[in-house]
């Protein structure tokens, strides 16, 4: 089907006739994507397009600056830690929600401890269990407990925990709300047809000072097309003026048409091999053996697959976080470099001389998993593809079944390496290594809250994990976005397109 | 009569019954449906929460017993996936899909009939030939590639149609061409043989020595004859659009019962999918049963 989308790709290419259709006339941007949400409450949904609809319609408390990566006021104009669980924040005046009500610290209230309810059965649970309740303290101030302490609690609040309208929701409740959905944001929702379009226009009363400013295009609508290549034809005619996720062979393709830009952009998103450490899958694994990790490390050459493969924007990984998070450094991590002659020597010392069979699973970019193995074959190791639905694969890593798994992991965007190293590492049902060093130092960083043990403590475990390569980091994911010549747009790492600051050229 | 009506209505509903059991057992195949629905991002505390939400946690036997007693009585339950009933979801994508499948059958008996006669009436000739390749084509093609050729046409090279979507009628006839190609072969090659047969018979003989005219011999006295198989056939291919549509639904991005099925697959929304192949099922299965009926009542001889 993938081989067939490229055939047409070129196909529409050599046969364009014409300019598309720039909606800047209607100063209506259209984006299109391919799922849709289940609900749009921003709570209970886990898609990427419902994060997209929440930083355009809802705000949060605090606002990370994505060029910075500073926390800077948004909803709450103020922040203190009165102790590492309890948080003071002071809530801004002078806000309203798109249906008129004034924002109060009971919206926050309400909000939080709302979500936290098994009732309201959120499904994006993880971004809220770590508060123990909210109270209203004052006519403009909250307190926020926690459960434990927990630092990325800013980073939370700065994403995805945005501030629902209490009177509003309590009145229509959950499926009224998701049908006529409001915030505080730069754009409120005017119509949601369900499986069709949710259509947006620029919230005129919001709020000065913001600091992601007035959106600067008056309508936005979401379209949902299942079908890529029914995606870059809209694109193409002008149905639609911006889509992302073009496959990089497209998207190579589309940067011939003038009329449309297209943007190769890095994100948070990290391939990795995970191996089964503790060798349940097979008897006797060989894998169990650090030097046939390593041996599987020096055997693979990421940078080529980076060149050739996942190309635009990709970055090699060599500590099994994305760069860019807090707490995530290379510092002292073993790079592996592509050394098969190595790799080979290696298997011989372990006691493998001929190599061996395994079975590697994987569940997404199969052409990655193949040229994994690919190199695999090269030194000895004659691994099998067991290429699974996401739900098998992982049942198949959790309960041991499998000896190497292509993972990969995309943080839920949240700048920390609690969202990333700690899933895998801290002693949970995804941690195939159980390293008592490792979880001891990933627990002392996820809840000190001071920066530089947290540093320290990150910096050890992930030293650890890589001389001992616990794991194989490969690369940084990148994404191609495409979209008409006439915008203005600018992709950031964490995978959510901010259309309130993009803009029409003059 | 009544006994062969009978007869085939058990059948109909044994054929239903293992549609829905194949369907059921199917879906469990794909890895553990709590952690699908649960999510990539699910601790396995949730995920123990939405087996025991769901009942997935019961026997296999049960969890089949108890959809299939709600089932009878129209209640496929609440998406896993949507806030909503089955039944509302089905009953809200049913149009859609429907409106494309009878718009596709037009389209296939419009062009096929017609084809069809002209290609028995002009028989070894190049016309009949080419109409042969315009079905061997129309077989070989996989309908979503067709469909991706005729937006590559219509759409971006001559910008005379829109790509995707149901806001107009416009936006539904490349999906129908797309889907009514898929039935055409078939309803052109049954009308050229009934066609074919019902010219060498004694009574066409007749006619042309009375010196009709040829119009009026095709039209009056063969292809009326001819033509009723075609319509049993028609039935059935309806069927087959409607199950077809799946895909043709998921490049035009029409809302319908396809894409809710390719996507509730995706997302394991069990209640969904299985909703959606009982209705089919059960569509096509009353077509094939009015199609057997039909044609039992105008031959007796396959009443036996």
């Amino acid at each position: 089907m993938r081989k067939a989308g490229a055939l047409v790709a070129g196909l529409l290419l050599a046969g364009i006739a014409g300019p598309a259709l720039a909606a800047k006339a209607n100063d209506t941007l259209v984006y299109a994507s391919d799922s849709e949400p289940e609900n749009l409450s921003p709570y209970h949904n886990n898609l990427r397009e419902g994060v997209i609809l929440a930083r355009n319609v809802w705000d949060t408390l605090l606002y990370r600056d994505p060029a910075t990566g500073q926390h800077q006021p948004m909803l709450a104009t103020a922040w203190t830690w009165v102790d590492p669980v309890t948080l003071d924040l002071t809530i801004r005046d002078g806000v309203t929600f798109h249906n008129g009500d004034p924002l109060t610290p009971e919206d926050v209230a309400f909000t939080f401890n709302y979500v936290l309810t098994p009732e309201a059965k959120i499904v994006t649970k993880g971004n809220v269990d770590w508060m123990k309740s909210t109270e209203v303290t004052g006519p403009h101030s909250v307190r926020i407990h926690l459960k434990a302490p927990f630092p990325a609690a800013l980073e939370y609040l700065s994403g995805p925990t945005p501030i629902l309208p209490a009177a509003y929701f309590k009145k229509t409740g959950l499926d009224g709300f998701s049908k006529a959905p409001v915030g505080t944001g730069p754009y409120r929702i005017v119509s949601v047809e369900s499986g069709r379009s949710v259509k947006m226009v620029r919230n005129d009363k919001y709020w000065p000072g913001s600091p992601i400013g007035r959106a600067k295009i008056g309508k936005l609508e979401f379209r949902i097309i299942p079908d890529a290549d029914s995606r870059m034809a809209e694109l193409m005619t002008g149905g639609v003026d911006w889509i992302w996720r073009v496959p990089t062979d497209q998207a190579e393709q589309l940067k011939s048409d003038p009329t449309l830009t297209v943007v190769s952009a890095e994100t948070m998103r990290v391939g990795y091999l995970q191996f089964d450490v503790q060798g349940r899958a097979m008897e006797n694994s060989p894998i169990k053996d650090v030097r046939v990790r390593q041996a599987i490390a020096h055997a693979i050459d990421r940078k080529a697959m980076v060149d050739n493969l996942a190309r635009g924007g990709a970055r090699v990984m060599n500590a099994l976080c994305f760069i860019e998070q807090f707490g995530c450094t290379e510092e002292g991590v073993p790079t592996y470099a592509y050394d098969p002659a190595k790799a080979r020597t290696l298997l011989k010392e372990a006691g493998y001389p001929n190599g061996f069979d395994i079975d590697l699973s994987a569940y997404r970019e199969r052409d990655y998993a193949e040229a994994v193995i690919g190199y695999l074959r090269a030194v000895g190791i004659r691994a099998r593809l067991n290429y699974l639905r996401y739900a098998a694969f992982r049942d198949a890593l959790r309960a041991g079944k499998t000896s190497i798994g292509y993972q990969t992991w995309g943080s839920f965007s949240i700048n920390d390496v609690s969202a990333f190293t700690g899933i895998y590492f801290r002693g949970g049902e995804e941690d195939l290594a159980r390293d008592p060093t490792v979880i001891a130092d990933l627990q002392a960083g996820d809840t000190s809250t001071d920066p530089a043990i947290r540093k320290a403590k990150y910096a050890e475990a992930l030293k650890r994990i890589g001389a001992q390569a616990y794991a194989l980091p490969m690369f940084s994911y990148p994404s191609n976005y495409a979209f008409s010549a006439d915008l203005t747009f600018t992709a950031q790492t964490d995978e959510v397109p901010r259309f309130y600051a993009a803009s029409w050229k003059k | 009569m009544l006994g062969f009506a009978l007869r085939r209505i058990l059948v109909a509903i044994a054929v239903a019954l293992t549609v829905s059991v194949a369907s059921f057992l199917l879906l469990h195949l794909s890895g553990d449906l709590a952690t699908a629905i649960a999510g990539p991002e699910a601790t396995g505390e949730q995920i123990a929460a939405v087996r025991a939400q769901h009942g997935l946690d019961q026997p296999l036997v049960v969890q089949f017993g108890t959809w299939a007693w709600r089932a009878l009585h129209f209640d496929f339950g609440r998406s896993f996936y949507f806030p909503e009933q089955v039944t509302d979801l089905v009953a809200a994508r049913m149009p859609v899909t429907l409106t494309l499948g009878i718009i596709a059958l037009a389209v296939a008996l419009l062009v096929a009939i017609p084809l069809g006669v002209l290609a028995a009436f002009y028989r070894d000739t190049w016309l009949d030939r080419a109409a042969l390749a315009v079905s061997v084509l129309g077989q070989a093609m996989p309908s979503f590639w067709f469909g991706l050729t005729l937006i590559l046409i219509f759409s971006v090279n001559l910008r005379w149609l829109p790509v995707s979507g149901n806001a107009t009628w416009k936006h539904f006839i490349l999906p129908a061409v797309a889907l009514g190609y898929y039935a055409m072969p078939a309803v052109m090659r049954l009308t050229r043989n009934g066609m074919l047969e019902v010219l060498s018979s004694d009574y066409v003989r007749t006619a042309r020595a009375k010196g009709l005219p040829p119009r009026k011999i095709l039209i009056r006295h063969a292809l009326r004859n001819a033509v009723i198989p075609v319509i049993a056939l028609a039935a059935v291919q309806f069927g087959f659009m409607l199950g077809g549509s799946i895909v043709i639904e998921a490049v035009f991005s029409l809302q319908g019962l396809g894409q809710l099925a390719w996507e509730s697959i995706a997302r394991n929304d069990f209640p969904v999918v299985q909703a959606i192949v009982l209705v089919l099922a059960m569509i096509y299965i009353a077509l094939t049963l009015a199609a057997d009926l039909l044609n039992a009542l105008l031959d007796p001889r396959l009443r036996s």
